[in-house]
């Protein structure tokens, strides 16, 4: 079978190559300052990686406290100190801290720069055929500015006052005013400037893919030839652009209310005895604000996630992806609805019920290309040929958490069932298994499907089996059963469920959900243990251990500074033609060998289809 | 129970290590086949296993509807909410039997279609006619319920102002709430945080005379079948009122007035009597002594025994005692009512005291 791959190998020898492998290169410009493409995909994976691991442990530490409240526990003591946990006992205060910072590390720093950071760096070049991003100098400074974010993101753990508590959506006045919040001292501002620099490495970032996309395609590699990791990575960066600066702004106005006495989201308060000075503003504008990021940020966060999915279900299947056409306008209708449909978060925020009603109807119309998008997932399986590789059960695991939690976007879209469920756990079930869970999948699939092309190492296979398994059993024990708790009307972000007796029988429910969270982050030692060890003792990689026809599994094993040591591949057809045969149907285009790497010439009396 | 609960915790993390142990062994030295790629051997057991998982899905789904019949929210208590409550049932039949179908569909496929040695998997790459069905049969679908949301929607939100509606403000501060009865005229005197001051705590312009007979309360009644225009005020930072039995919700916004109307249409004494409201009851106080005697036996007190009432709670992370920001309603008759109403001071009475 590899025979017929080597073929993409057989570099022209004399081609040009002022790229790279002569030049001597240090350790710190190796590993550190390092200003190639796979290199930085890798730090920005190995941080997420950390960060996740935080933001998983925190989710731990809170639902503990919701399944036993108050009841006192060594671990508290140990990570959370007597301040924050006396004898043991998690406050109120350590709670809503815990809240907050992990739903802003899950969904910034594990899931916006890590998901799409990593992918995105690493699979532009390969699969476009491109030497590296169009400036590998602010690719690595927009590493290292999410490293500076990170730093300052976790310092803020650390100040007296305690850490940004008012919820990752940071609503002021609660946000504003140290009266109303300890965490809303010291910790806020921190909060706001390590925000400051996502957003700046975030754009950097972006603005890199998109001109690398658009400038970088080799020969041949036109936009729809393009595999859809590439697309989905594309269109992400371009909502990152649209909609960051925005939240910037409002970050802005945020520290000047709080810093310097101006009153954008602040207007008539009495707190602490006190009438403040602000006149005037509004903190609904603070709200459209927010969410005009907000929302796109959710597809921000689940786009690349589709695009991986697509790409390791059609490989895993030996089927190309079914409607590549229709996938592609699912991705950009999906981008362009993301940006008009932020006030569905806002439906009893005392905003205009008429706009309420807009809302309702340009949310409900993105259930359209998702619908499309799920459809054809399904029949690209249908009379595949499934490898049951890890990566291929993350992908359909991804499926069926994304149509789970997508179905119950329906309730909560339209406003009048909104009105009872908002800011309940149906809420939190609902998003944290259509981007939560869906893009975690998405994210440990790109692991395990491009785990051989960072680090020429396979991961180890059963060990993925007993992580995909144990999470998907897990995960979704904990958020099916949340939907019902929010349906009977318990609220989100309660210290405690025991001021109210009313909510006495949910307590078991509680319990249970909390054990299968305990059980899925146990679960990823398993990963974090595959990860580390066959990073350094993994069975050594063949070129393209799963059969695929991008780019990138043309590069050697060993990385070189500029992806191919001869000329750059020229690319001859698009990047699923799996399972395709001759015209006289007796074998393969290619005789013997299922997939059709894409800088193969089309063969005689092949037909390239019109996809 | 939590014992409990930690130790099978911990024996399931160890057969998680156990199993994972025997794993390792067995894929070490047997095989010849270590590439670490999925083999036939792999697709058929992982197969299996996906048979397993979408037994285990489908059996998570059963119990969670059948948990939730013994606590969801009792049917609603206000003339909008039957309406709100006739939505989500068809919402959540349509979702269920889209979730039915789909995930059968995808499970059933990944293990059908499974990997074998030398089969060949079919080359189906477009087909416009299955991409328009399911484009156009979520968007009959979605038209549908857009329609029939938008209807209820703007049925509940759009007040009209001729209405014969009792004006009542829900002041909302860290952390409690405050009724505002607009009295006799039925308006509400003027009020800004600006006017806080001494016993006047909700900062009513004591020069309005509109104020005179309105009455402030720590607790809200309510009669029956009579519409409620709510008045929303927030003194410090943002709160939701959240009247979960009523259907209703609105944020609490410090610098704005927000609204919301509803007409209770079931008394506390009526719901109290309900078969499902006795039978929660009284598994709740089951909890609860089991709770109490646990507590006594660490010296502590016991828990008082549990009556329903409706309540309004806070739904806006507003600060550190959040999870306790409550208020009782009281739904009563319209006699009851007026009589409760007339032993309230009005605000010129409370100011004099």
């Amino acid at each position: 079978m590899s025979a017929t791959a080597n073929a993409t190998l057989a570099h022209d020898h004399h081609a040009h190559d002022d790229h790279g492998h002569h030049h001597k290169e240090t350790f710190i410009t190796k590993y550190i300052f390092s200003q190639d493409h796979k290199m930085i995909a890798k730090q920005y994976l190995i941080t997420g990686i950390i960060m996740g691991i935080l933001g998983i442990l925190m989710s731990v530490l809170f639902r503990m406290q919701i399944a036993w409240p108050e009841e006192s526990f060594v671990i508290f003591k140990w990570l959370l100190g007597e301040k924050y946990a006396p004898d043991g006992v998690m406050t109120p205060e350590a709670y809503l801290a815990l809240v907050t910072i992990h739903g802003t590390i899950m969904v910034f720093f594990v899931l916006t720069a890590g998901l799409s950071g990593t992918f995105s760096n690493l699979l532009i070049p390969l699969q476009i055929g491109a030497r590296d991003m169009a400036s590998g100098f602010l690719n690595m400074l927009s590493y290292w500015i999410f490293f500076i974010s990170c730093v300052i993101m976790l310092s803020s753990l650390f100040v007296e006052s305690g850490p940004a508590s008012a919820g990752w959506t940071i609503y002021p006045p609660l946000s504003a005013l140290p009266e109303a919040i300890p965490g809303s001292g010291t910790g806020m501002t921190l909060w706001l400037i390590s925000m400051a620099f996502f957003i700046a490495q975030s754009l950097l970032g972006s603005l890199n893919y998109v001109v690398t996309v658009i400038n970088h395609r080799t020969k041949g590699m036109s936009m729809t030839r393009l595999p859809l990791t590439v697309w989905a990575l594309f269109i992400t960066a371009i909502i990152g652009i649209v909609s960051f600066p925005v939240l910037l702004s409002a970050a802005l106005m945020l520290i000047m209310d709080r810093s310097f006495g101006t009153s954008f989201f602040l207007s008539d308060i009495y707190i602490q005895g006190e009438v403040l000075a602000h006149q005037g503003g509004s903190p609904v504008l603070f709200e459209h604000l927010f969410w005009f990021l907000g929302h796109p940020e959710v597809y921000i966060v689940i786009l690349p996630a589709m695009g991986i999915v697509s790409e390791i279900m059609s490989t895993n299947a030996r089927k190309p992806i079914f409607g590549y056409r229709a996938m592609v306008a699912s991705i950009l209708a999906i981008a362009f609805l993301s940006t008009i449909v932020w006030g569905h978060h806002m439906f009893v925020s005392g905003m205009n019920p008429f706009l309420g009603s807009v809302f309702t109807f340009t949310t409900l119309l993105i259930a359209i290309p998702s619908a499309v998008k799920a459809f054809n997932w399904i029949t690209t399986i249908w009379k595949g040929n499934l490898q049951m590789n890890p990566a291929m059960l993350f992908s359909i695991g991804f499926v069926s958490t994304f149509i789970t939690g997508g179905l119950t976007g329906i309730i909560l879209g339209d406003s009048t069932l909104d009105i009872n469920v908002h800011d309940t756990y149906f809420v939190i079930a609902h998003f944290h298994l259509v981007m939560g869970i869906s893009a975690i999948y998405g994210l440990l699939a790109g692991v395990y499907h491009w785990f051989p092309k960072m680090f020429g190492r396979m991961m180890n296979k059963n060990l993925g089996y007993i992580h995909f398994w144990i999470t998907a059993v897990a995960a979704y024990g904990v958020f099916f059963p949340m939907h019902f708790i929010g349906l009977a009307g318990l609220p989100r972000r309660y210290y405690t469920n025991t001021a109210f007796p009313y909510f006495d029988d949910l307590a078991d429910t509680n319990v249970l959900i909390t054990v299968f969270a305990i059980i899925a982050a146990a679960a990823q030692v398993i990963f974090l243990y595959n990860f580390i060890a066959s990073m350094f003792y993994g069975k050594k990689a063949t070129q393209n251990p799963w059969n695929g026809t991008t780019l990138e599994w043309t590069t050697p094993v060993e990385h070189v500074h500029g992806n191919w040591p001869g000329e750059l591949p020229t690319v001859y057809r698009w990047a699923y033609d799996y399972s395709k045969l001759n015209q006289e149907e007796t074998d393969y285009v290619l005789p013997g060998q299922d997939f059709v790497p894409q800088n193969v010439p089309l063969q005689e009396h092949e037909e390239e289809l019109n996809h | 129970m939590t014992v409990f609960l930690i130790i099978i915790v911990i024996a399931l993390l160890g057969v998680t290590f156990w199993q994972m142990s025997k794993v390792l062994q067995l894929s070490k030295p047997k095989h010849t086949d270590d590439s670490q790629i999925a083999n036939n051997e792999d697709n058929r057991k992982q197969a299996y296993i996906l048979i397993a998982f979408t037994v285990f899905l489908y059996g998570l789904m059963l119990y969670s509807f059948w948990n939730h019949s013994s606590y969801y929210l009792p049917e609603a208590a206000s003339e909008h909410g039957q309406s709100f409550d006739n939505l989500m049932m068809l919402s959540i039949v349509i979702i269920m039997i889209v979730q039915v179908i789909t995930q059968f569909l995808l499970h059933f496929f990944a293990i059908k279609y499974r990997g074998e040695e030398g089969k060949r998997a079919l080359f189906y790459a477009d087909n416009d006619k299955l991409e328009f069905i399911w484009t156009i049969i979520p968007v009959i679908v979605l038209a549908g319920l857009i329609i029939y949301g938008l209807f209820t929607w703007s049925d509940i939100m759009n007040f009209d102002e001729d209405e014969d509606v009792m004006v009542v403000e829900i002041y909302a501060y860290q952390f409690g709430w405050k009724a505002r009865y607009a009295g006799q005229d039925n308006v509400l005197g003027k009020a800004n945080v600006r006017f806080i001051e001494g016993k006047n705590t909700l900062g009513v312009d004591e020069s309005d005379t509109y104020a005179e007979d309105d009455k402030i309360t720590s607790k809200l009644h309510l009669p029956v079948n009579k519409k409620v225009l709510f008045k929303f005020r927030s003194q410090d930072v943002l709160h939701s009122a959240y009247f979960p039995f009523f259907r209703a919700q609105m944020n609490v916004v410090p610098g704005m007035i927000t609204q919301f109307s509803f007409t209770p249409t079931i008394t506390t004494e009526e719901m109290r009597t309900t078969e499902y409201m006795t039978e929660k009851v009284e598994t709740i106080n089951e909890i609860r002594e089991e709770r109490s005697e646990d507590l006594m036996a660490q010296g502590d007190v016991a828990l008082d025994p549990y009556e329903f009432d409706y309540y309004l709670l806070c739904n806006k992370i507003c600060g550190i005692s959040h999870y306790n920001m409550q208020m009782p309603i009281v739904v009563e008759g319209e006699e009851d009512f007026k009589q409760w109403l007339a032993e309230q001071a009005t605000f010129e009475e409370y100011m004099k005291d």
